[in-house]
């Protein structure tokens, strides 16, 4: 019986057409104490719409479950802004979720961690930037993040959550992986990400300040390797799992396990996404406030676009490879190349895999003293009034 | 109870970690953790659905074979899932 579980994914993803969304993230809000360069939300965040009122909320969270999602991450932004949030998580946990708390823990209390605990929330991810505190807190741009966080660590352990430490590791703290496991190892985290930034949005404005070199990466990795062996040795549980970027890759990574496939976004203004970054794309993505979760899902244009493969063009088209990693990511291609249609320029086949290369040279150059773009909301004011100005004249 | 048979008081529980619920969507129990989820397959789900904290290994073998008395003794086959479960840290014994 050693394969009595599978994971689902991969189980759903066989047998239809497409899967049910099994992971729902809600990003409440944009709004966030912290300013970290590397953020996940759109650039031009400060051009979005409302926030969703917490009604709408809890039918986005009913509709989904209906379609069979298990998994719900309150994310952001911070979503400790979000004054509604004990309300959101006892409504989710009701309706029988697995209900994820990702989180920087700046505003966090004793005393609110315990009231989530009573609404029935499952578990807290707190995101540290570096395990010393003056990086930290340069790439936070916030100067009392990191005592924070150790103090809210400690209390969720302490409150007996299961907790996720999520480093997220770039050229300015990857040479710490040793202290960043050792310091996870003294908070008992039960699982840690050592997750290399992923290239969009902010991160992808900063990546000359923020892509390690291949040496920095594979002496990571090494001392990551070292350490589960010793930690498993000494019988401690904790689980270390490595992302490293795909820029050192030469396939591309299937994005999301597959565009509409698994995972449901919603963002703070309603637009559904079939991954956080896809806003970026130009396709007009639905909204929960004008169309439910299962023609969303199943029936809109936004959702649909990239499902098969009738949109690939060549390379990807005859290639004998596509089933695995569909043509990678799709905003990385839009990035790169300007075409959203186009190979992941990370696979060795596509033509502006040089692009790559390039990026993999430049992060060997000193990059000490160039100004790093803080996400928050004046940079993000320039980067919406671009767009508008783009919008206007494409 | 067969008289030659010992009783294995051992009373598994459920890892800190996991959570243990049907899904209608899936037609299975699942585990879930963190970000994450196990969808079992139907002997993994019975048993781990008999784990209730107060149930020891034999009372959870009894209560199996009495639902499936066509499946002969499944004994055995409780014991080395069990054992698979809590290498995954599923569940321990108390």
């Amino acid at each position: 019986m050693s394969n009595a579980g599978s994971t689902t994914a991969n189980a759903l993803a066989r047998t239809k057409t497409h899967g049910q969304p099994l992971w729902l993230l809600a990003e409440l809000t944009y709004k966030c104490p912290l300013q970290c360069p590397y953020c996940s939300n759109p650039l031009d965040f400060a051009g979005a719409g409302e926030e969703l009122s917490t009604e709408e909320w809890i039918s986005v969270f009913r509709q989904a479950r209906e379609m069979g999602a298990a998994q719900l991450g309150f994310s952001g932004g911070e979503p400790l802004v979000r004054q509604d949030l004990e309300r959101l998580i006892a409504e989710a946990r009701k309706l029988g979720y697995y209900t994820n708390l990702i989180t920087s823990g700046i505003g966090l209390s004793g005393e609110r961690i315990a009231a989530f605990r009573e609404a029935g929330l499952d578990h807290i991810q707190v995101s540290f930037q570096a395990s010393d505190e003056e990086v930290n807190n340069m790439l936070a741009g916030s100067k009392k993040a990191f005592q924070q966080k150790l103090k809210i660590a400690r209390e969720v352990k302490a409150q007996g959550y299961p907790m996720v430490l999520n480093f997220v590791t770039h050229k300015h703290n990857i040479d710490q992986i040793d202290r960043i496991i050792e310091l996870c190892v003294e908070l008992e985290a039960d699982y840690v990400e050592l997750a290399t930034c992923q290239y969009y949005g902010w991160a992808y404005e900063n990546r000359e300040q923020l892509l390690p070199t291949k040496a920095q990466l594979e002496r990571a990795e090494r001392i990551t390797n070292e350490y589960r062996e010793k930690l498993k040795a000494e019988g401690n549980p904790i689980r270390l799992i490595f992302v490293t970027p795909d820029y050192y890759e030469e396939r591309p990574k299937k994005c999301m396990n597959g565009w509409g496939e698994i995972f449901l976004t919603v963002t703070p203004d309603g637009t559904a996404l079939p991954c956080h970054s896809a806003r970026m794309l130009p396709i007009e993505f639905p909204n929960v406030k004008d169309q439910s979760i299962d023609a969303i899902w199943n029936e809109s244009n936004g959702f649909n676009y990239f499902r098969g493969d009738e949109w690939m063009q060549e390379p990807c088209r005859s290639c004998d490879e596509k089933e695995q990693d569909h043509g990678g990511c799709r905003c990385q291609a839009y990035m790169m190349t300007g075409d959203m249609h186009a190979a992941d320029p990370v696979c060795g086949k596509s033509p502006d895999h040089g692009k790559i290369l390039a990026a993999r040279e430049a992060a060997e150059l000193d990059t000490n003293g160039q100004p790093i773009t803080y996400r928050n909301e004046r940079n993000s004011k320039v980067f919406a009034e671009s767009s508008r100005v783009f919008a206007r004249s494409g | 109870m067969n008289a030659a048979v010992k009783t294995d008081f051992r009373v598994p529980v459920l890892g800190t970690l996991f959570r243990f619920q049907w899904e209608p969507a899936q037609q299975a129990y699942v585990l879930l953790y963190p970000e994450g989820m196990v969808k079992l397959n139907q002997s993994a789900g019975e048993i781990l659905a008999l784990v209730d904290g107060q149930r020891n290994v034999t009372a959870i073998s009894a209560a199996l074979m009495e639902k499936f008395p066509e499946a002969g003794d499944l004994s055995g086959d409780i014991l080395e899932f069990l054992e698979v479960a809590r290498e995954q840290r599923w569940i321990d014994y108390r």
